[in-house]
């Protein structure tokens, strides 16, 4: 009986329009807990869960959008008590709290059903702890160095691929009296960043991973490398002044007033700073320079996730509307330009012909052999992720005190995963 | 009760009208009390004891927590800077009271329109804690902040108060202290139209005046306002936490933290998931509180008896 549910659920996923006459099965009540609550977004989210509606008439779909921040704390609350049927999230260690604790449900049954082993290949080890699979993602976004063209233009810069191109590029733009980089650390995680791309280029993707999983310390020479690196940008001024007191939105207008030439971040900071008035042809993206060629390029990509709380009540809905989710259509349609404008996890979906996201997927798909990260505060635990962060924050103002913190650091190492 | 009939049984109540009466008016307040602060005292103090994430099993650490807090203190850690800056609130707040006595004798006069300065100078203690923190980022705004641009008239500056672990601290101070003077002097307005006038007249026979008169006459009088501005205003230090959450979330580096705020930070906040831990800095917050609790208790006896 129920393999062949199994079957019908495979048959299904694998097609969208066979999905219809089978699905008048499922009814009751599904409830969801969406975090996306920037209006495109939740829009988009909206529209995808109505067209999940039409397809089961017989189910009763509650939705319930939650402010992003508040979100983060509440989820604690809501996954045990007074439970939806399913949650969005992020994936990596982000969800290790809520793995261990047993408050998502293993669905690894989807995964092993061909429609998402086929397609959803590269982003199974993020969904993966323990050998299992707790969730689904449903939209992933490159970083990279998001730059004025313009201004490159004006001082007759071309895009750096090495660390040498990069720090003469960095010169000449300080010397025309702009930093090379816009960056806000107040909410710290916008230094996280810096650090994924820094050691990820000095050390490489594989020791980047055992450092976030603890397994090295932080006064190690090779960590110390990357912070060297790192002080060669800051001390020739490439950032801009004060960045510890601006969020990452509040550093957009250094960038649009021609003030900082570059910004490191996700793929989300395109759509401000096109409403700000810069066009396609200001505007343009470049990824990280390599620093060490004896390792391979790794990016950091986040991920967002559904999951199925443990607790929730139409598992078998929520199953249901978990592969409708990653659908390929489904994911052509939420990740386009009018939508997330972001990119589909699903590799039988379409990128939107957006130029950013085009550069993006080509450079993940193609030249990022060496891994892709999720994002440092995903990839630590919560907890060495703030102490650390906080450590960058610090070394990005005082860039001297680079021992006492990695000291620090270290005996945050020590206590964090010994346990 | 007695060994006598129903008849007496009845009247019990009536008999002990006199002492019941007073438990029943206090039992609601009572148990509100015991279930929203002895009880959750109690429970901190049993949660610090373990090390627990808020979602699994909690693990019975004994007094490990603390030992950590001990060691964070040792090494000049986030516990410390709490701690420190803590104390630094504590002193610095109180000038809120002299500086609200300063304006409620300023503004003690029957001129006209005085009831329009005095709402005006009451107005911040009107507007939330999260305007004012928001009102003084952009003023401390190193670009285009109104404070910059003041020091500049002066060819001084620029200055980040709050990108500035050295200044921070002070920073946020200077913000609560805005509402908090206009809530001692609230208290002082209203103690200062209880002033007695005859024992005015008599010091002004006596050759007092100014200072003079304020320290003998003036001060001794508004004894009750003092009291009640110095408790305010401790409790207010204390629970600073609204401003440095919408000022600073505790930076640059951690440095404008206090105790209140690295509790949130460790147990409730994106990255903090140590409920014990985060009890346990709640306990030694607590533990500080009770010695002005204990103090204020005292001074109110003291002052019940001398009635």
């Amino acid at each position: 009986m129920h393999s062949m549910f199994k079957r019908t659920a495979v048959a299904l996923a694998a097609s969208v329009a066979l999905a219809a006459p089978v699905a008048a099965e499922l009814s009751g009540e599904l409830r969801i807990f969406l975090d996306t609550s920037n209006p495109a977004p939740r829009a988009t989210m909206e529209e995808m869960i109505d067209r999940f509606a039409e397809q089961h008439p017989g189910l009763t779909i509650e939705t319930t959008v939650i402010d992003r921040e508040a979100y983060k704390t509440q989820i604690r609350n809501f996954l045990t008590a007074d439970t939806p049927d399913v949650a969005t999230w992020y994936a990596a260690n982000r969800m290790k709290p809520y793995v261990e604790a047993g408050l998502f449900e293993d669905v690894s049954d989807l995964w092993a059903e061909p429609a998402i082993a086929d397609n959803l290949a590269s982003t199974k080890g993020a969904m993966t702890i323990d050998g299992k699979q707790w969730g689904v993602p449903y939209t992933y976004y490159q970083w990279g160095v998001y730059y004025r063209k313009d201004i490159f233009d004006e001082l007759g810069l071309t895009e750096p691929t090495t660390w040498e191109e990069e720090l003469v590029n960095c010169q000449k733009i300080v010397d025309s009296g702009r930093a090379c980089y816009t960056i806000g650390t107040k909410f710290l995680w916008t230094a996280g960043g810096w650090f994924d791309y820094l050691n990820m280029r000095t050390n490489g993707f594989d020791f980047h991973n055992q450092l976030a999983n603890g397994e090295i310390s932080w006064e190690d020479d090779r960590v110390k490398q990357t912070f060297a690196n790192w002080k060669q940008l800051i001390d020739m001024g490439a950032f801009i002044d004060n960045h510890q007191t601006y969020s990452w939105q509040e550093a957009l207008p250094f960038m649009v007033n021609g003030e900082a030439a570059a910004y490191l971040m996700g793929n989300f900071a395109v759509a401000p700073l096109r409403e700000a008035g810069l066009t396609d042809d200001q505007l343009d993206f470049y990824q990280f320079v390599a620093i060490n060629p004896d390792v391979e390029l790794a990016e950091d990509a986040p991920t967002d996730t559904f999951h199925i709380p443990a607790n929730a009540s139409n598992k078998e809905a929520a199953r249901e509307f978990l592969r409708f989710v990653v659908s390929a259509d489904e994911q052509t349609e939420i990740n386009n330009g009018a939508n997330l404008g972001q990119l589909p996890v699903n590799a039988q979906s379409a990128v939107d012909d957006d130029k950013f996201l085009q550069q993006g997927f080509t450079m993940l798909s193609s030249n990022s052999p060496g891994g892709v990260a999720q994002f440092w505060d995903r990839d630590a635990p919560a907890e060495m992720a703030k102490v650390s962060m906080e450590g960058f924050q610090e070394f990005m103002v005082k860039p001297d005190n680079a021992d006492r913190i990695l000291a620090k650091l270290e005996r945050a190492r020590q206590r964090i995963y010994d346990q | 009760m007695t060994p006598a009939a129903d008849m007496e049984q009845e009247s019990w109540f009536h008999k002990n009208q006199q002492r019941i009466a007073p438990w029943l008016f206090l039992a609601p307040g009572l148990l509100f009390f015991m279930v929203y602060v002895i009880i959750p005292v109690f429970q901190s103090f049993n949660l610090s004891l373990y090390e627990w994430d808020g979602l699994g099993a909690a693990e019975y650490v004994g007094f490990r927590n603390y030992e950590d807090l001990y060691w964070e203190w040792v090494d000049r850690d986030a516990f410390y800077t709490s701690l420190k800056n803590n104390l630094i609130w504590l002193i610095l707040y109180l000038a809120a009271i002299p500086a609200g006595l300063f304006i409620a004798l300023f503004l003690n006069q029957t001129v006209w329109g005085i009831r329009l300065y005095k709402s005006l100078f009451f107005f911040p203690f009107v507007i939330s804690q999260v305007v004012v923190g928001l009102v003084f980022t952009w003023f401390y705004d190193p670009t285009f902040g109104l404070l910059n641009e003041f020091l500049g008239l002066f060819g001084l500056g620029p200055l980040n108060v709050l990108g500035d672990e050295r200044f921070v601290t002070y920073g946020i101070i200077f913000a609560g202290l805005w509402p908090q003077t206009a809530y001692c002097m609230i208290l002082y307005l209203t103690g200062l139209n209880a002033v007695d006038p005859e024992q005015i007249e008599a010091g002004r026979l006596d050759g007092a005046k100014g200072l003079r008169m304020l320290w003998h006459i003036i001060l001794p009088q508004l004894r009750p306002a003092t009291f009640i501005a110095f408790v305010v205003t401790i409790i207010g230090a204390l629970r600073s936490f609204d401003l440095i959450s919408i000022m600073t979330q505790g930076g640059p580096f951690g440095s404008s933290r206090v105790l209140a705020y690295y509790m949130f930070e460790v147990a409730l906040s994106e990255y903090g998931f140590r409920m014990g831990y985060g009890a346990a800095i709640a306990v030694i917050l607590f533990l500080i509180m009770l010695c002005f609790i204990a103090y204020f208790l005292w001074s109110m006896y003291r002052e019940e008896k001398g009635h």
